[in-house]
């Protein structure tokens, strides 16, 4: 955090209701002790929150619109190991993938304030590869949805042809938002092992110098990733 | 917050990250693995009707608040920020009722229209295949 910044925080801040009043009416930045960085973020994520409430809104409308019988997701995507089939196995071991790399990038944030280099470079890594485990699994399911049972976004053999429409736009999109967070984990990774957020080296495209405050900025767009995977399995998936 | 003597400079904002004890993430993680576990037992056991649509709602706003509260560290987070986050999504319920109220009606007119086409020409021949 800069110099002038602090400047303006050495106001003892209120708590609680009031302190929302002050805070919005203080003729400041409204959002005190936040790095503005972390702001923007949670105001993009409030923006991509309304793309899939969206999303989520017209698969309603269509869903509850069709004549046509709805395919059981529970079948859709069981998958059998040898034995019979298991209903939804697929995704259920995509949401504990997803999750698990939830967890290894809130401890990434954590040794990353700690500045424990090392260790906040390997769990960036462990968070980026099980994101794409989770990204290999969807190409997965979507090659053997295309090709083994005939889904297209026109149309299925199962039942409405909503299915496939709802399903490549909703998944498709949250898969482009992991396979961004995989790819920005990586250049994360990499300016945490060479130092960069130490050094205070800017990145590519900013003249700010490198801070640790990236990763949990870093790490509030890969949790929104997790925490739009778990509507998307309720409503999608389960329903 | 705290302050320094001098009363000007506050303490660096990292200080306040750090003593999140590491021990809160792994209590989370275990809650949300045992939450998932029990959505999916949701489907695996095909539990139907309310009762399904409750328990998959209740698992999914308590992940979806654990992730944000903890994981987002929402909870650590002034009430200014809170609510300008929290507020604004609920505008999507509006969505919701406007989309639901839409699809009936689609729903409705779809339904007479192939009934009156059913009526007309009798049932469809079935599929080639």
């Amino acid at each position: 955090m800069s110099a002038q910044n602090v400047a303006t925080d050495s106001l003892e801040l209120k708590p609680g209701l009031e302190g929302v009043i002050d805070d919005w009416s203080s003729d400041q930045r409204a959002f005190k002790n936040v790095p503005w960085g972390k702001a923007m973020m949670w105001i993009f994520l409030v923006s991509d929150t309304f793309i899939f409430g969206c999303f989520l809104a017209s698969y309603m409308t269509v869903r509850m619109s069709t004549l046509d019988p709805w395919p059981s997701s529970s079948e859709v995507f069981a998958l059998s190991f040898g034995g019979a089939p298991i209903p939804l196995i697929l995704i259920a071991i995509m949401t504990f993938v997803l999750i698990t790399s939830s967890g290894t990038m809130a401890l990434a944030v954590n040794f990353g304030y700690r500045k424990d280099k090392r260790t906040t470079f390997w769990l960036l890594i462990v968070t980026a590869i099980l994101g794409a485990t989770f990204v290999g699994m969807q190409v997965f399911e979507w090659s053997k949805l295309i090709m083994d049972e005939g889904v297209r976004p026109w149309g299925n053999p199962m039942g409405a042809a909503q299915f496939g429409s709802v399903f490549f736009m909703v998944t498709g999109f949250h898969g482009t938002h992991v396979t961004i967070g995989v790819i920005f984990l990586f250049i994360m990774a990499y300016k945490v092992s060479k130092g960069h957020l130490d050094e205070q080296k800017p990145g590519w495209f900013t003249k700010r110098g490198g801070n640790y405050e990236e990763i949990e900025i870093m790490g509030l767009y890969w949790h929104f990733v997790d925490l739009v995977w778990v509507f998307i399995f309720a409503f999608f998936y389960l329903w | 917050m705290e302050h320094a003597a001098d009363g000007h400079q506050p303490v660096v904002k990292e200080e306040e990250v750090i003593q999140h004890p590491l021990g809160i993430y792994f209590k989370i993680w275990i809650l949300l693995f045992v939450l998932s576990a029990m959505s999916y037992a949701v489907d695996y056991y095909q539990i139907q009707g309310y009762m399904r649509w409750f328990l998959i709602l209740l698992f999914m706003v308590l992940k979806a608040g654990l992730i944000v509260a903890v994981f987002m560290h929402m909870v650590w987070e002034r009430l200014a920020m809170v609510y300008f986050i929290l507020l604004p999504p609920i505008l999507l319920l509006t969505l919701v009722a406007i989309g639901s109220l839409e699809a009936d009606w689609t729903f409705f007119n779809r339904a007479i229209y192939f009934l009156q086409e059913l009526v007309q020409t009798g049932p469809a021949p079935p599929p080639a295949h």
